[in-house]
């Protein structure tokens, strides 16, 4: 059993626990199959890969003003949204979507956390205390 | 952070519940962005969008009691008039419920998305509140104006409190550019501009400041320029010597703390237009412009362009409701349908439901956000200057 507690900031309150998914690249919520979850960008390190219930360690948004809450607020509706997010660079599209549509979101994770955590490890993000925890490490295969 | 006496009621819910819930996205983004405080605010435009995830906050706060401290201009949605009977009871419905909502919490529908052209005009180092990137990017670069880009959500709680957090591009210090950006090439049109846009990537992130522009420049290719810059990358501002505002009033002082400089040839404008658009001989089934909207100059001029001789394809020109009246009142736009040319008012290329039905189907566009968006539905395009554009199609093929 790990229990390994990280720090991080506060952006959009909240506590969540689930598998982490990590992503290279910036993600646009629109370009999304809204009842999987499933994101759909050619190019995109997340192509095909779906992200419900996921907590998503990403950079950060993209797109222009408005699309950004209609893919999230899709995937909400369908129960196929992600946790929470973890990010680097927030901008202003994010950073109001998530805490208009409740979404717990952190950024400024220490350094170690990043080198780390693995996709499918089980993590709980506590804004509150402003922490990272991995509960649990992913199966080997 | 401080807050003011004021806005700390407002936070706390003595103004009623939608205040509040506008004010605590205010509060969390100014503690996110570093935000000392709160700033008045004296314009707000909101990208309202008629998508749902849109209208589902707009309805949130109306129906928690919130009406805008400032009245705010808003996007288009699609107009229930021009697509009466080709759209869906869906379709319908939610257009009408976004109208609701928005006009509830007491916003003017102005259905545009050039608001800074008429009906919401900033002054010179006006605070205020922007959401829509190509109108952001122009009352910050073009007209000298302070906003952030904000994104619907946040512009809709700026109007409603009457409050922006104060950060980023409210801040004279972060609006000195950063790049130099040398154009040598030669920009002929208004299309060129919005072509020189594409080349985000390679200007890189910052403030641009283009060097090698013209003395004088149109507000569409300026307009073009903004829009499009907002299509390869992300970006708040940019100046241009003796064209932009900041640099007219204070010369060249927003130009003095660059970093680094990047050169633009010819060879790489007509790269990035291949790559976006590439060369084709093709039949086409329609036309669209107007991504941003198109003002009374553009539709006079495609009405020149057409030179009396029809479209074979249906050609649709979005615009504003305010460009519209005027065509009709001067005969224009009775003179353009007989060519085939609708002037569509309030509406936006990023609906679905108006042109989900074009889905698949070859047609040409001068924007290239329009073909940016559009593509998202299904649509293919080929993007060309507007002259260009309108041979392809009175002889119904694109070259």
């Amino acid at each position: 059993m790990t229990n390994e507690v990280f720090s991080c900031r506060e952006i959009s309150a909240g506590i969540a626990e689930g598998e982490a998914l990590i992503s290279d690249d910036r993600i646009l919520f629109y370009h999304a199959d809204f009842a999987s979850g499933t994101i759909c960008e050619s190019g995109h390190s997340l192509n095909g890969v779906c992200v419900k219930d996921k907590i998503l360690i990403f950079p950060g948004g993209k797109g222009s003003s408005v699309v950004q809450m209609d893919g999230m607020y899709k995937l909400e509706k369908n129960h196929a949204a992600p946790r929470a997010f973890i990010v680097q660079e927030p901008d202003t599209v994010l950073v109001s979507c998530t805490i208009v549509m409740g979404v717990p979101m952190v950024d400024r994770a220490e350094k170690e956390f990043y080198s780390t955590v693995k996709n499918g490890d089980y993590i709980r993000v506590d804004t509150q205390k402003q922490t990272i925890e991995i509960l649990r490490r992913a199966q080997k295969e | 952070m401080i807050l003011t006496e004021e806005q700390k009621k407002i936070l706390n819910g003595e103004y009623g519940n939608g205040k509040a819930m506008a004010m605590q996205v205010l509060v969390g983004m100014a503690k996110c962005f570093d935000a000392p405080r709160l700033v008045p605010i004296s314009r707000v435009h909101i990208s309202m969008s008629a998508q749902e995830g849109d209208t589902w906050f707009a309805t949130k706060l109306w129906r928690a009691g919130a009406v805008c401290a400032v009245t705010p201009t808003v996007n288009p949605g699609y107009s229930l008039d021009y697509f009466k009977g080709k759209i869906s009871d869906e379709a319908v419905d939610n257009m009408q419920r976004t109208r609701e909502a928005y006009e509830g919490l007491g916003a003017r529908m102005t259905y545009c998305c050039t608001p800074y052209l008429a009906d919401n005009v900033p002054q010179y180092h006006e605070i205020i509140s922007f959401s829509e990137t190509n109108a952001t990017i122009y009352a910050n670069a073009v007209q000298g104006a302070y906003t952030n880009r904000e994104s619907s959500a946040s512009a809709l709680c700026a109007a409603v409190t009457g409050y922006a957090p104060e950060y980023g591009m409210l801040l004279e210090e972060n609006r000195y550019a950063t790049v130099a950006v040398d154009v040598r090439a030669k920009l002929r049109g208004d299309f060129d501009y919005s072509v020189l846009g594409l080349l985000g990537k390679k200007i890189g992130g910052g403030v641009p400041v283009f060097y090698g522009l013209p003395e004088k420049i149109s507000t569409e290719a300026l307009i073009g320029l903004g829009t499009v810059l907002n299509v390869s990358s992300n970006y708040d501002t940019f100046h241009i010597p003796g064209v932009t505002a900041e640099m007219v009033r204070e010369h060249n002082k927003y130009g003095e703390r660059v970093q680094r400089e990047v050169v633009i040839t010819q060879d790489d404008l007509d790269a990035a237009l291949e790559a976006f658009s590439p060369a084709e001989e093709k039949e086409i089934s329609y036309g669209v412009f107007g991504c941003p909207h198109y003002t009374y100059d553009q539709v006079a001029e495609l009405l020149r362009l057409f030179d009396g001789k029809p479209s074979r394809v249906p050609v649709y020109v979005l615009t504003s409701g305010r460009v519209v009246l005027q065509a009709r009142k001067n005969g224009v736009e009775e003179r353009l349908r007989a060519l085939g040319v609708d002037l569509i008012p309030d509406t936006c290329v990023d609906e679905y439901y108006c042109w989900g039905h074009l889905a698949d189907r070859f047609g040409v566009s001068d924007s290239l956000k329009g073909y940016y968006y559009m593509q998202v539905s299904g649509l293919r395009m080929a993007v060309r200057d507007t002259a260009t554009c309108v041979r392809a199609l009175q002889e119904g093929v694109v070259r």
